[in-house]
């Protein structure tokens, strides 16, 4: 069990339960412990707390009288889309409610000729792109988990994927975001247009991780499906080697549509789970994408062969049929399952870096398997930085999980050393929180402090996520330089 | 202008002005002082704080003290084959990269690359009270924090004094072709959108006066194929280099004359404007220019009922503020926003809107 944890308090979950089933029916309000425990953690499954209420509302009506009803009460609400996160943003609050948006799954609007699709939070990334298919249109980012996780949840988190280097994050695909504030003020964020007046909220209440404001609707950029996509399966026997030809194709102009990198250990896990047809001898692979016209393909397909021959590649695949491209990416996407095999448990990290730094930061990560003992199998955003290295352990033996614990944190402090961030895509969450004081100082996170103040003077909306208090900070500090490990190594996180 | 750190200076510079409570504005080039509502305050040059710090073309990213001339940084960027690909405009030699993001202005290119905002990974900053804040970073994906750096984007100096930004670079187009089109401008709204949602690599748009400009960009493959199928007629380099310079940096004969100038953002699907004075359109029917004589209160409601906003943007009546009112609501978060940035109010205050 996570930290988190907090004593249900009998009284108040009765009192606001009756608040709530005033404007909401019997189905839409969940307080005994089977109905709620589906909810007590979302995809960071360490961390559990059951919520004192779940409430699933259905239409915008009831979103915006659940958010007066807690916050005249003072009751912290904590919202959650699919529940796939892998930081923790969606751990329930004990004393409040969690806000289901499950039932917001109506793609509202798809104006093709405008190429943008009104959503409601609770539509999975990839059924956006499914509905746009019809138009030759699709959502471009591409989280791994696409198929289960939430439009809603990608706002929250600015999520990324494996095309994000060319198309960009979850911030450069959306125009404006509806919701409310937890007062249950109606804001609008954006514009149906490039731009809106005034300071730029839309960007900043992506990837607020849901601390800022509730959305309700979602209006996306649709982009034209390319004509061709092909992909080059590149062997190196040297994982820097692979590194190097990265910022190679890059120095060459060629900004692929997408571009991966997984060691041996990870596609020696992958290859046994999906056959994706991964050259196993090879110290790492790249997957390198161009997408576009079938004649631009043919060419900048060309030109990163040469790149990557030059680089030192040992062997270059290309796809040759829309099956063999998928089938070359099914082994990346289904990378953390994959791990997910060979061992009881695995703990994902997030960090990115300046990719000059990669193969510092693959060393570090080898001394770090020695000295806890850990096997981690890497799988990388190459393109744009962003490592998921993935840590084995077994979660039913302590001391792995704190070794693990210690493994990870001495990752990302390093990510944030060599000029890099704890936290490229899945948010800080509760998991990261002790790390944002390695990455911010004192008046940084007053500052982040004081535009949640402007949103929600309260503190009701996710509270104790994201970005930790001045005292959390000093704590871990001092438990960090005389321990040498992070504080409470007694409880279990993962 | 010899390159420099000069973060200490203006840093005691903020704290002095926080502590007399006397009004700044941040100002490098000057450029811009056009823009926005009369700057108030003194002036807190920031020329002197320039040079690029570091710039590794491979990493995509490069970062930028706040003096640095934006022509002096595209410059470096060109020798490297790279570009800012949403194409600031500059309207005057010496405009600076802090003014540049300060202000949130994005060219031709913006309807296909992006905004200022979408190209900022990370920025240093004073705060009102001369803090010296860093956010974000020097890579494509970071989510530690709020999103600060995208929100300096447009903010008019009235959130802080930008010191450095990393921003992400790109390689410049290997071929690039410009074609004119005889259409009025319900067909070339049509046109644009349409063409908007086929694998088209067109980088800019631009119509006034019945004739829509179209400049591809990309793999010579890709333009020639494009070129095909839209037609018209091309433009030989020079001209196309020349058309979309004079465009980005309002020399077009478009802009000339007395009449105030507005800017009309837009869905790119609205329907043609009938307002008095002349139009030109870019970004694909998303942003309108008018120059044009009507009153404030025509130009707001025309953008308003198309789910727009219009800012007067050079020119004009200016009584009423140049940019579009905010509901309360969003107003309430504005001055929450700035106080949780600058809690004296010594900021640029009423450079964006007169409350703060």
């Amino acid at each position: 069990m996570g930290e988190a944890l907090v004593e249900l308090n009998p009284a108040r979950q009765a009192e606001v339960a009756r608040a709530l089933r005033a404007f909401l029916p019997a189905r839409s309000v969940l307080w005994e412990v089977e109905d709620t425990r589906p909810y007590e953690c979302d995809g960071l499954t360490a961390y559990r707390q059951l919520p004192m209420i779940v409430a699933l509302p259905e239409t915008e009506d009831q979103v915006q009288r659940i958010l007066r009803t807690c916050s005249a009460l003072g009751v912290p609400v904590v919202p959650r889309g699919a529940g796939t996160g892998l930081s923790g943003g969606a751990l329930p609050p004990g004393d409040g409610v969690l806000l289901s948006m499950a039932k917001f799954m109506r793609v509202v609007r798809l104006d093709p000729l405008a190429r943008i699709a009104v959503v409601q939070p609770g539509v999975r990334n990839a059924a956006i792109s499914d509905v746009a298919a019809a138009f030759g249109l699709y959502y471009a980012p591409d989280p791994s988990s696409q198929i289960a996780c939430s439009i809603g949840g990608n706002v929250a988190e600015n999520s990324g994927g494996v095309h994000c280097l060319k198309y960009g994050l979850t911030v450069h695909n959306v125009l404006k975001v509806r919701g409310f504030t937890i007062d249950g003020d109606p804001v609008s964020f954006g514009a149906e247009g490039l731009d809106a007046p005034g300071y730029d909220l839309l960007a900043l209440a992506i990837g607020s991780e849901g601390l800022l404001a509730v959305s309700t609707e979602i209006t996306v950029k649709l982009l034209p499906r390319p004509q061709v996509a092909r992909v080059v399966m590149a062997s190196f026997n040297d994982v820097e080697k692979a590194g190097d030809a990265v910022a190679a194709i890059i120095a060459a102009g060629i900004i692929p549509a997408g571009l991966e990198m997984m060691d041996k250990p990870a596609t020696r896990a992958v290859e046994e789970f999906v056959h994706a047809g991964y050259d196993l001898e090879a110290a790492a692979i790249l997957l390198c994408e161009s997408d576009g016209t079938a004649g631009e393909v043919e060419d900048e397909i060309a030109r990163m062969r040469a790149v990557l021959a030059k680089a030192g590649a040992t062997r270059t695949t290309v796809s040759r049929d829309e099956a063999e491209r998928l089938r070359f990416w099914s082994g990346r996407k289904a990378a953390f399952p994959a791990v997910g095999r060979i061992s009881p448990d695995y703990y994902c990290m997030d960090g990115t870096i300046p990719r000059k730094k990669l193969g510092e930061v693959l060393r570090f990560i080898a001394a770090m398997e020695k000295k806890y003992g850990l096997r981690c199998p890497n799988v990388f955003h190459a393109g744009d930085g962003n490592l998921h290295p993935l840590i084995l352990f077994d979660a039913n033996d302590a001391d792995q999980l704190q070794r693990t614990e210690a493994f990870a944190a001495e990752v990302l402090e390093k990510c944030v050393a060599v000029g890099g961030t704890i936290t490229g895509e899945h948010g800080v969450g509760v998991e990261k929180i002790n790390q944002m004081c390695v990455q911010f100082r004192e008046p940084e996170l007053e500052t982040f402090h004081a535009v949640k103040r402007a949103f929600d003077p309260k503190g009701l909306l996710n509270p104790g996520k994201a970005v930790p208090t001045l005292s959390r900070c000093a704590e871990f500090g001092r438990m960090h330089l005389h321990g040498g490990r992070l504080p409470h190594a007694e409880l279990p996180r993962f | 202008m010899s390159a420099g750190d000069n973060a200490a200076e203006l840093q005691e510079r903020v704290r002095a002005a926080a502590a007399a409570r006397t009004a700044l504005r941040p100002r490098g080039g000057g450029s811009k002082d056009f823009y926005g509502n009369d700057p108030r305050g003194e002036v807190i040059d920031t020329r002197r704080h320039a040079g690029i710090v570091s710039y590794e073309p491979t990493e995509l990213v490069v970062t930028v003290r706040c003096g640095t001339p934006l022509a002096e940084l595209e410059g470096e960027l060109a020798r490297q084959g790279q570009m800012l690909a949403f194409e600031p405009p500059r309207f005057a030699p010496q405009a600076t990269l802090g003014g540049c993001v300060a202000a949130g202005l994005s060219g031709p290119r913006r309807a296909a690359a992006g905004a200022v905002r979408d190209f900022v990974l990370g920025a240093r900053m004073l705060d009102g009270a001369g803090r010296d804040l860093v956010f974000g970073g020097q890579v494509m994906k970071n989510v530690a924090g709020y999103d600060v750096s995208r929100l300096l984007a447009g903010s008019l100096g009235t959130l802080g004094v930008i010191l450095e930004v990393s921003l992400k670079v790109l390689p410049c187009p290997v071929a690039e072709r410009t074609l004119r089109l005889d259409m009025d401008e319900p067909r070339a709204l049509e046109a644009m959108n349409r063409w908007g949602g086929q694998p088209l690599p067109i980088s800019a748009t631009a119509w006034a006066a019945g004739v829509l400009s179209v400049r591809l960009s990309g793999a010579e493959t890709a333009v020639n194929a494009a070129a095909t199928r839209i037609g018209g007629e091309a433009l030989d380099p020079a001209q196309s280099a020349a058309f979309w310079g004079d465009l980005r940096e309002q020399a077009d004969a478009f802009f000339a004359g007395d009449a105030p100038l507005w800017r009309l953002s837009l869905p790119s699907v609205a329907p043609m404007l009938v307002l008095p004075g002349r139009q030109l359109i870019e970004w694909g029917g998303a942003l309108r220019w008018w120059k044009s004589d009507a009153p404030l209160g025509e130009m707001r409601a025309a953008a308003e009922k198309m789910g727009g906003h219009a800012t007067l943007f050079r020119g004009g009546d200016r009584a009423g503020g140049v940019f579009h009112p905010l509901p309360p609501l969003l107003a309430k978060l504005h001055r929450g926003l700035k106080a949780a940035f600058d809690p004296a109010g010594i900021l640029s205050p009423g450079r964006m809107y007169s409350e703060f």
